[in-house]
């Protein structure tokens, strides 16, 4: 009994120790932001490696999970003659939950994870101590332009995902299927917000990419300086950004749409 | 892989996603239809508003004019207060034009329906609509089909 | 010939410092010379490389004073720490370049982040030290196609690119062939005397140490076992030192980790 209640202490204080450098590393990353933003060449590269690198990823997936929308969507609207909310089931889907999420869910695990094992990388490497070293801080010179490449990549994919979905969906319901074109148009113009859908979406998408970045850069910056703390650090990152998206939507969702 | 080359791709990559919610904004979402700039307003008084809700569309013979933007309840007249836009080009409304709250199907959304008058003068913007009919609550026609039943 | 009595750049008073429950400095105190390249030799494990890192104020000690040029350097705040490192070069056993960029950028580096130097005189400059390691011509390969050897010479024209007041060599012989091995002796010696440096030397290879150091330490569980110079130190009385300078297998420090005793472990099995 006493054992398990140490061990349980332990965990904890384990647990509140790596939130506490989780976020003493989160402050000094944000110090850093304005020195990225100065020298926006270092930041370019990276959203090069975290944005474009993960566009095909992300067309593709947006363009099936649109088509997907547009067939279950069609089989069940049709069975009330409702056909031309359509448009509406999948702009809605996509802009406020799956565009953000999804994207999210992709980026952890082509960026997020790529990211990790190269901050892991160059820990093992030593280039960080070496950086610090020629008196060049790696929170400014490495990990500010990353997270700020992330959290400006990431409203962006999550922008084209939805995009190519409704555009996937408009394939299948009014190319396939017989939809109405302009019900499909209409009927989604009249029922999405800009401020309440769109705008909502890109701040889930914002909000996804500032964590997905931080747990990214954190798990690659902690990780144990070996060739198997790297592997681990990369799985660790992809379980907690995916599980970090879905609880941050939950949340956001029930600020944003719930009226809680 | 040079200096350029990455720009060029970054360069492509932000006017992709700008492209994507411009799209989502002009094309997606309500932004294109309507916004007060480019509308006019009118007022209408209702007993019952039903289900009404802000943004529910305004038509004329079954074609989408405007929406409404605002829905308050009027203490002085004991009714709700609704306020219309309509847009521009739909200025041939005469001032005694009625507007009815009508249901979409059976269960669907619920929306105003306008229907012009025979007057010449036409509704300006800030004018009331002054002939208007409530939306129909299911229980009180109920109600009165069995009070009406039971009475004769 | 440096002058022995050369007045000390880096002084350390009763360092503390563990790891852990693990504690690897106890009470350590020296001094380092200017002008002179000071070596530091004791078996794997004694926090050598932790001793470099306490020196550039990348860790820091739970008790006692590093002095670097008369600050102390884990009182220093940000900025004049970060001015001091500038002064500081070090060279980390792996080379640490860094992966993404080629030779050329690597030595370039620090120049590019601390000056605003126009490209010509960036060229120049880098291109001066790479033909001072022997690389000029390989300014065009990646970290990836260097060889070990290689890679610690281009990394230490990047430790000398910002022209330091004192360089640091963490394992410097480590897993090198011997031409390289002796190549970088050579260079470690020319550039101290060229550049009038001050050397940090961490090695555990006791030929090589003795013979470029001009002042050695030999450290044993946390504490200095014995200094002097290379000579003074081959007529060491202690038997350790004798032991870890000619490499006995057994001695004082014993061949066997602490284990029960041998017959008693193996009757235990029964």
């Amino acid at each position: 009994m006493m054992n398990w209640l140490q061990n349980l202490g332990r965990k904890g204080l384990l647990l509140f120790e790596g939130l506490g450098r989780a976020a003493i590393f989160f402050v000094g990353m944000v110090g850093g932001l304005g020195v990225a933003l100065l020298r926006f060449r270092l930041t370019l590269r990276e959203i090069y490696s975290v944005g474009v690198l993960s566009l095909v990823i992300i067309v593709v997936s947006g363009l099936f999970v649109g088509m997907v929308l547009g067939l279950q969507g069609y089989v069940n609207f049709a069975k009330f003659n409702a056909e031309e909310s359509l448009g509406i089931f999948v702009a809605l889907s996509l802009v406020r939950e799956l565009g953000p999420v999804v994207t999210g869910l992709l980026y952890a695990g082509r960026a997020g994870s790529a990211l990790t094992a190269e901050i892991g990388l160059m820990k093992t490497t030593e280039q960080l101590a070496a950086m610090e070293m020629m008196a060049v801080d790696p929170m400014r010179r490495v990990f500010a332009p990353r997270f700020l490449a992330g959290i400006i990549s990431m409203p962006l994919l999550a922008a084209i995902f939805s995009a190519v979905g409704v555009l996937g969906g408009y394939f299948v319901g009014v190319g396939l299927l017989g939809v109405d074109a302009g019900s499909y148009w209409s009927q989604m113009q009249a029922s999405v917000d800009f401020s309440e859908d769109i705008v909502n979406g890109v701040i889930k998408s914002a909000v996804f990419g500032v964590a997905c970045n931080w747990i990214a850069l954190y798990e690659g910056y902690d990780a144990v300086p070996t060739a198997e703390g790297v592997s681990r650090a990369t799985t660790k990152t992809v379980v907690r950004s995916a599980l970090a998206v879905l609880g941050l939507d939950f949340i956001l969702t029930a600020l944003m749409f719930g009226d809680i | 892989m040079t200096t350029r080359f990455i720009e060029i791709m970054v360069g492509a990559f932000v006017a992709v996603g700008c492209a994507a919610l411009f799209m989502l904004a002009m094309k997606v979402s309500n932004l294109s239809t309507l916004s007060s700039a480019e509308g006019y307003h009118l007022t209408a008084y209702f007993e019952n508003i039903g289900g009404l809700k802000v943004r529910s569309p305004i038509t004329v013979s079954g074609v989408k004019v405007g929406q409404v933007t605002g829905i308050v309840f009027d203490p002085d007249r004991l009714q709700a207060k609704v306020t219309l836009l309509l847009e521009m080009d739909h200025d041939y409304f005469s001032t005694d034009t009625a507007a009815s709250i009508y249901t979409a199907g059976l269960l669907g959304e619920q929306y105003i329906a306008l229907e012009p008058g025979a007057e010449d003068e036409t509704l300006k913007d800030g004018d009331t609509v002054e002939f208007t009919q409530s939306a129909l609550v299911l229980e009180e026609i109920v109600s009165k089909f069995i009070s009406n039943v039971a009475s004769s | 010939m440096p002058n022995p009595d050369a007045e000390p750049l880096v002084e350390i008073r009763d360092l503390y410092f563990s790891r852990g429950a693990n504690s690897i400095f106890k009470g350590l105190s020296l001094d380092i010379r200017r002008g002179q390249i000071t070596g530091f030799m004791g078996p794997s494990g004694t926090g050598k490389t932790t001793l470099l890192k306490l020196i550039g104020g990348q860790l820091f000690p739970s008790r006692g004073t590093v002095f670097v040029e008369g600050h102390n350097v884990h009182a220093l705040s940000r900025g004049p720490l970060y001015a001091l490192r500038k002064r500081m070069g070090m060279l980390f056993q792996s080379g640490a370049l860094l992966t993404d960029i080629n030779v050329f950028e690597n030595v370039a580096f620090p120049l590019r982040e601390h000056t605003k130097l126009p490209e010509q005189i960036i060229r120049d400059l880098v291109l001066i030290k790479l033909e001072a390691v022997g690389l000029r011509g390989a300014r065009k390969l990646m970290p990836s196609q260097l060889s070990g050897g290689m890679a610690r010479r281009v990394a230490l024209a990047r430790a000398i690119v910002l022209d330091p007041m004192m360089i640091m060599y963490d394992e410097p012989f480590t897993g090198l062939d011997p031409i390289t091995k002796g190549t970088i002796v050579t260079l470690i010696k020319q550039l101290n005397n060229a550049l009038g440096l001050t050397s940090i030397l961490v090695s555990h290879d006791v030929e090589e140490t003795m013979s470029i150091s001009d002042y050695i330490y030999v450290i044993s569980d946390g504490e200095v076992v014995e200094s002097g110079t290379p000579s003074s130190l081959k007529q060491s009385s202690s038997e350790w030192v004798q032991q870890f300078l000619n490499g006995y297998p057994d001695g004082p420090a014993p061949f066997h980790y602490p284990a029960p005793e041998y017959i008693e472990d193996l009757l235990l099995g029964r």
